[in-house]
């Protein structure tokens, strides 16, 4: 242990930590504004700094680590003015136009300044250049309000292993982003957007959907129908002030229907949907590899609803395209079940429908733009917006949220099992098509604690786990005593690493599951800020309470489903269902 | 392992030429990320700048990002991504340099080449930098054109310096 003095406090910490954590622990708050705990702690912006006695100068202190004897002063008269000159100068090439800013009343920038009280403007200099880049489908950039804190550059490449986001250039011609002549949109950008979740200011936003879907709801000619993804009900009261892990399913769906949709329905009931349909893939390909190995048994299978990981795997590594599952994602299925099966039985045209999906994600909005996402000329689905943007919309409409008595979601396609709720979360997906193939394959419940398969819960970034075939139906004898070997991982570092595996030939697993967010949709880069691991992990929990609050916990027991396969599609990986449910994919350049 | 005289001798090869030897340059660093500021000293000795394309090329050959690239490129003013004439003229303004009058020949420079610092005339002869401090204070103020020092200039002798050698 080490012995310091903060602010005349004597204290011990342990060895290695900094001064910000050692004065943190013991209830001294340093301000500060790049500063991500175990994330991004590189010392970039200077607003934490503080002196030490003996040193020359004032030190960041969330990179110096404490020594014996240390005596540190966070708010003497030289720190204090230190830290608002570094603010001020800051300031000083940031545009203030805060209140037509998005962000306005939502920016680290403007409760620093706030917490350290600025109340003038003392310095006005040049202003770097301002790029605004509104290519992406997913994010617009504008570099004049970036200041530069590089989290950004921090989570696109240390967390995600993409490599966009990166500073060019130097000193007061810096700017952050992809290199000078690349767009965004046309770039290896995966829209996965972790760092729009991190940018302490105005200077990356999601690309805003809100317009054309008021624009939409104020058109009386069209059936406007909405959909939302697991994820969302576990977030969206954070935006109301909610704790993080407020489930507000029932009030979201009242919220939708005050705000004018036609039908409310839930995107967990085409995650059902993918268990049957994915699971049957599974289960062929697996059959396949074992009794006629050579054709058509691409292993491991790995699971396809992330659109931000695709277009990862299509970029980087191209090669290994076929063991992806076919499947489209939840939401895009239900998109084209709604202007199909759901038209017919409405004898509404399809034309007129519009389809608006409530997304934890931002690749969403990239993936309905795909040519593959059409079907008869008609988008599966015409907008996304994010939990945020929903947030945005409530609120813009004076709905009070809080006081919303619980509402439904409509039929035919709102009704689904605990299995579909998991989707939102890391290891949700592997868990939902176990359940499924485990007992189509023995006719027996999944063997595990409450149907949970604890391996595959948590935020760890590569999770496995292995389940011993046992007894199964004489259909699947070829399945007997083989052990299934799965694995899970979240965020796209992980995701390289078990590509590497595969593209090595010593990928182990028969089946993976990848979303492109650390932690799963529940973190996607639409969510409410801030995400952390206790977000996180809070978000976790309630989408796993929502799971258990259900008696219906399995995708191949939803009696909709079975009415949308016995009225409509027919079976698992049959001819509609190839037609409308399942995709192709694109190789893409490395850069 | 291939040396940089070698690659400084290649300027009359064909572009495929170039980008082979850039290719065998890449391997004979291993493809490290952390040899990138070597592999981008050797493009530019290769191809005499760094332009897009050879960006791209390093880029693919290293399983980096072109981003990745582009960063460390441009955060060193040594390196260009705009094509350099036949003669760099560099003048310094370290300290030294500057107080005896650096910037006037800068400024004499820029006049009588007709471009800023960074650019190259249109006739692709001249182009002009600013070096700060190449340690021959002693000459000061000291101008490079290529490899060949000059010492103690002053704006009177830029016309003669340069006429001598178009």
């Amino acid at each position: 242990m080490i012995n310091i003095t903060i602010n005349n406090k004597v204290i011990q910490v342990e060895e290695g930590t900094t001064i910000f954590e050692a004065a943190k622990q013991h209830g001294v708050l340093i301000p500060h504004f790049c500063y991500m705990e175990n994330v991004h702690q590189i010392g970039s912006c200077r607003i934490c700094v503080v002196e030490v006695e003996g040193g020359k100068t004032l030190m960041a202190s969330c990179v110096t680590e404490v020594k014996e004897g240390m005596i540190v002063h966070t708010n003497s008269e030289r720190v204090r003015d230190v830290r608002k000159v570094i603010y001020e100068l800051m300031l000083s090439d940031h545009p203030k136009e805060c209140l037509s800013c998005w962000r306005n009343q939502n920016c680290e920038l403007q409760d620093l300044g706030n917490l350290i009280q600025i109340s003038e403007f003392r310095y006005e200099g040049a202003k770097s250049k301002d790029i605004i880049d509104t290519s992406s489908p997913s994010i617009v950039r504008d570099s004049s309000k970036c200041i530069l804190c590089r989290r950004c550059v921090t989570v696109c490449n240390d967390i995600q292993g993409v490599g966009l986001m990166n500073p060019h250039h130097r000193g007061f011609s810096t700017f952050i982003g992809p290199s000078e002549d690349e767009l965004l949109g046309e770039s290896v950008c995966t829209n996965c957007v972790q760092c729009v979740l991190v940018c302490p200011v105005g200077a990356l936003k999601e690309k805003d959907s809100t317009a054309i879907v008021w624009e939409a709801l104020y058109d009386k000619t069209k059936t406007i129908v909405v959909q939302t993804a697991p994820a969302v009900r576990a977030a969206l009261g954070e935006v109301f002030g909610y704790e993080p892990g407020m489930l507000v399913t029932g009030k979201m769906a009242s919220a939708l229907h005050e705000l004018g949709f036609n039908y409310v329905f839930d995107t967990n009931f085409a995650a059902d949907l993918t268990i049957m349909e994915e699971g049957s893939e599974f289960l062929g390909r697996v059959k396949n590899a074992i009794t006629a190995p050579g054709k058509n048994d691409v292993l491991p299978m790995i699971t396809s609803c992330s659109p931000g990981w695709i277009k990862f795997i299509e970029h980087r590594y191209p090669d290994q395209l076929s063991n992806l599952s076919s499947c489209k994602s939840p939401h895009m299925m239900l998109g084209a079940l709604t202007k199909t099966y759901f038209a017919e039985k409405m004898n509404i045209d399809p034309a007129n429908i519009y389809v608006v999906s409530v997304m934890p994600c931002t690749a969403k909005k990239f993936e309905i733009t795909r040519p593959e996402m059409f079907n008869n000329g008609l988008a599966d689905v015409d907008a996304v917006i994010t939990t945020r943007e929903l947030g945005r919309m409530i609120k813009d409409a004076g709905i009070d949220f809080r006081n919303l008595p619980d509402g439904e979601f409509d039929s035919p396609l709102g009704l689904s099992s605990g299995a579909a709720d998991i989707f939102g979360t890391t290891g949700g997906v592997m868990e939902a098509a176990l359940r499924t193939v485990y007992e189509l394959v023995t006719g027996r419940e999944l063997p595990a604690n409450n149907l949970h398969i604890t391996p595959l819960e948590g935020l760890d970034r590569i999770k496995t786990a292995e389940l011993k075939i046992e007894n199964p139906l004489p259909e699947f004898s070829f399945l007997a005593e083989v052990t299934v070997k799965v694995a899970v991982t979240s965020g796209l570092l992980g995701a390289a690493e078990l590509l590497n595996e595969i593209k090595k030939g010593t990928s182990p697993y028969h089946f993976i599951e990848i979303m492109g967010c650390p932690g799963g949709c529940i973190s996607g880069g639409g969510q409410p800020r801030p995400v952390n691991d206790a977000i996180r992990t809070k978000r976790l929990e309630a989408i796993y309470r929502e799971d258990e609050g259900k008696l219906l916990r399995k995708s191949h027991e939803n009696q909709d489903i079975m009415m949308l396969y016995h009225d409509f599609l027919g079976v698992p990986l049959g001819h509609k269902s190839h037609e409308l449910l399942h995709t192709v994919y694109t190789r893409r350049s490395k850069n | 392992m291939i040396t940089k005289d070698e690659v400084c001798s290649v300027h009359t090869s064909t572009q495929k030429e170039k980008f082979d030897l850039l290719g065998n340059v890449i391997i004979d660093y291993d493809r490290k990320e952390s040899n990138l500021i070597q592999i981008l000293h050797m493009a530019q000795a290769i191809f005499g700048y760094v332009p897009a394309d050879v960006q791209y090329f390093i880029a693919d050959q290293m399983e980096l990002s072109i981003s990745k690239v582009n960063s460390v490129l441009t955060f060193y003013s040594f390196f260009s991504t705009q094509p350099k004439g036949k003669y760099t003229v560099s003048i310094c303004l370290g300290t030294a340099c500057y107080v005896r009058g650096g910037k006037e020949v800068l400024n004499k420079l820029k006049s009588v080449l007709g471009i800023d610092v960074g650019a190259t005339t249109e006739d692709k002869i001249f182009s002009l930098s600013v070096m700060r401090c190449i340690g021959a204070c002693g000459l000061a103020p000291a101008m490079t054109i290529n490899n060949k020092v000059y010492k103690q200039v002053n704006p009177n002798k830029i016309p003669r310096i340069l006429g001598m050698l178009k």
